[in-house]
């Protein structure tokens, strides 16, 4: 695990100076459930980071912690080396939030107008109407609009106060591709313009195209940080697939086994160390035979990295 | 890049008064407009009071009177609370509880919108709708019922039930915090329908069972429908600073109660 000891880091100085946002060491609990434990999490002037997690993770809930929604149970959450409640706060930073309901009634420019109003020096509704792909359709009632259209309201509410912070909330959650891939250009636009964003996604896939950096969070804890590639790297598993008279048992004790599936005649077995994996079976199993190796999915990797780590924290 | 723009000081930072005043006017019109659009609370909220009132007191009985008052204008009063009652509590209760409860609030918590303007916008749009069916009641009782009154009358009546939206939309805020999205409207009904017929909105309070009489004491409608009865000269019961003590006395539990609700919600949001 990768923790930035902002205290006491011999870089401290300069870095804590361009965050824009952090948590420090942030404990948030729902009753008895533990939603974060002991989070560092420190986002720069200009980079945009992705919170990478499965659902259930605690990304949200890192977002409203530094949205001010609600109040840490431990540790610290700065934005703009202020208190994220702070007013002046929420006028700098937009927010895309997950809604089970918005106005329905409203049509998408008025929703645009309002917002608008609440902010200092808004960018004129044009310009935030072209920005989230929404001219055509600005007319239009919120209960008329498709998935990703609406998808695009809750951006363009984001975006309408021109602010130097957005925190973008699963946007493309439920999106086709094209949609999300729309979307996409829209949140790269906003880097170029000099804004700082911190997203939250549970498709490695899309911190991979956007973020500068990734931030992998699973249940509660942050388990890995680090570029894209370097993320891709740690989750970089293989799928080997073969007949085998080897029991199911052993399998799962192989180096970096994290999954061992029967799948008819054969066994298919994730892991992060395929090469080892080789190995050892072909030692151990004379007869084995039909043997593939392929990259496993994006996601499978991923689910390859989260379980390392819950079996990492049982260890410790 | 954006560090430069951290620099901001303060003031540049505060609002005007006129940037205030324009969210807020903003926050009501859009309220307005949201509510206009949805049929079912327009139809419901609107136009029960008004059905009402031409069934009972110009269709069927215009010529019968109350305590020497005609009954098309003892009825104004009543189901001018009514009206006044419905529109307040759906305006105020069903919005708030399905925002809450369905993410809406906290994006615009998210948002530099002032908090207060939030709940002024529902206030006066129940304000707005509550107006327009007294106006209506009027309209209908002069033009068909033979309500005759001096103006000064009709203003008074008019302020008194338009005044009288502050404590049910105090109530509907209150219910709005206790209740989910979905329980929200049934729960105002509960509250709604059987406080209206207790309190002699749809009967006249004579007519009413003694038991209910007894009951009506403690509701709210019933001090209201008493103020604006007495402006037409058919407040037969307490005196007037009796019903407005328990109008301002409910409506600040009612605000306590919200703010209670309020508090909840800054503290712990799930979901």
């Amino acid at each position: 695990m990768i923790e930035a000891r902002e205290q006491n880091g011999n870089c401290s100085s300069s870095r804590s100076e361009s965050n824009v946002a952090s948590l420090e060491s942030v404990n948030k609990n729902y009753g008895p459930i533990r939603a974060l434990r002991g989070v560092n999490l420190a986002i720069r002037a200009g980079e945009i980071v992705a919170l990478l997690g499965p659902n259930g993770a605690g990304k949200t809930t890192a977002v409203k912690l530094l949205l001010g929604l609600m109040p840490p149970n431990r540790g610290k959450v700065r934005v703009f080396g202020a208190d994220p409640t702070n007013p002046e706060n929420r006028m700098r930073t937009g927010a895309m939030l997950q809604v089970g309901r918005v106005p329905e009634t409203l049509r998408v420019r008025e929703h645009v107008d309002l917002f608008s109003s609440y902010y200092q020096k808004p960018m004129p509704a044009q310009d935030v109407l072209a920005a989230s792909g929404l001219e055509k359709i600005a007319g239009r009632k919120y209960a008329e609009l498709s998935g990703g259209q609406k998808q695009r309201v809750l951006f363009a509410l984001a975006i309408c106060g021109d602010p130097d912070l957005l925190f973008l909330d699963e946007p493309t959650v439920g999106l086709d591709v094209e949609a999300r891939r729309l979307l996409w250009d829209e949140i790269r636009a906003l880097v170029d313009r000099g804004k700082t964003v911190l997203l939250t996604t549970h498709y490695l896939q899309e911190a991979d195209a956007l973020a500068d950096r990734v931030v992998v969070i699973n249940q509660g804890e942050i388990i890995a940080e680090g570029t894209p590639t370097e993320i891709k790297v740690q989750t970089s598993g293989k799928k080997i697939r073969c007949i085998t008279r080897i029991n199911l048992q052993t399998l799962h004790q192989l180096p970096g086994v994290t999954e061992v599936k029967e799948d008819r005649e054969a066994i298919e077995i994730h892991t992060s160390d395929a090469e080892r994996v080789v190995r050892e079976l072909l030692a151990r199993d004379e007869r084995l035979s039909g043997l593939e190796v392929t990259s496993a999915g994006l996601e499978e990797a991923f689910l390859a990295l989260t379980r390392d780590s819950a079996r990492n924290g049982d260890s410790d | 890049m954006s560090t430069a723009s951290m620099t901001l000081t303060r003031s540049q930072m505060e609002r005007s008064p006129i940037h205030t005043a324009t969210i807020y006017l903003k926050e009501t019109k859009y309220e307005f407009l949201k509510y206009l659009r949805v049929r079912m609370y327009t139809a419901s909220v609107l136009s029960f009071p008004i059905m009402f009132y031409v069934l009972f007191g110009l269709v069927l009985n215009s010529h019968e009177a109350i305590a020497g008052t005609g009954l098309p204008t003892y009825l104004m009063a009543t189901y001018g609370t009514f009206g006044v009652m419905g529109a307040s509590l759906f305006g105020t209760a069903a919005g708030l509880a399905s925002d809450r409860g369905l993410g809406w609030l906290q994006v615009k918590r998210a948002s530099p919108m002032p908090p207060f303007a939030y709940f002024w916008a529902k206030v006066i749009t129940s304000m707005i709708f509550s107006a327009t069916i007294v106006l209506a009641l009027f309209a209908l009782g002069v033009e068909f019922g033979g309500v005759r009154m001096p103006p000064g009358k009709f203003a008074e009546l008019f302020g008194v039930l338009v005044a009288g939206s502050l404590p049910f939309s105090a109530m509907g805020l209150a219910l709005g915090y206790f209740t989910g999205p979905n329980s929200a409207p049934p729960m105002i009904n509960l509250v709604y329908l059987p406080m209206s017929f207790c309190s002699g909105l749809w009967v006249p309070f004579m007519f009413l069972p003694h038991v209910l009489r007894q009951v009506a004491l403690v509701l709210p409608p019933y001090h209201l429908s008493q103020l604006a009865l007495s402006v037409v000269g058919a407040g037969a019961h307490e005196s007037n600073a009796t019903h407005w003590e328990v109008l301002i006395g409910f409506t600040m539990i009612c605000l306590g109660m919200a703010r209670i609700g309020f508090q909840r919600d800054q503290e712990k949001m799930y979901g």
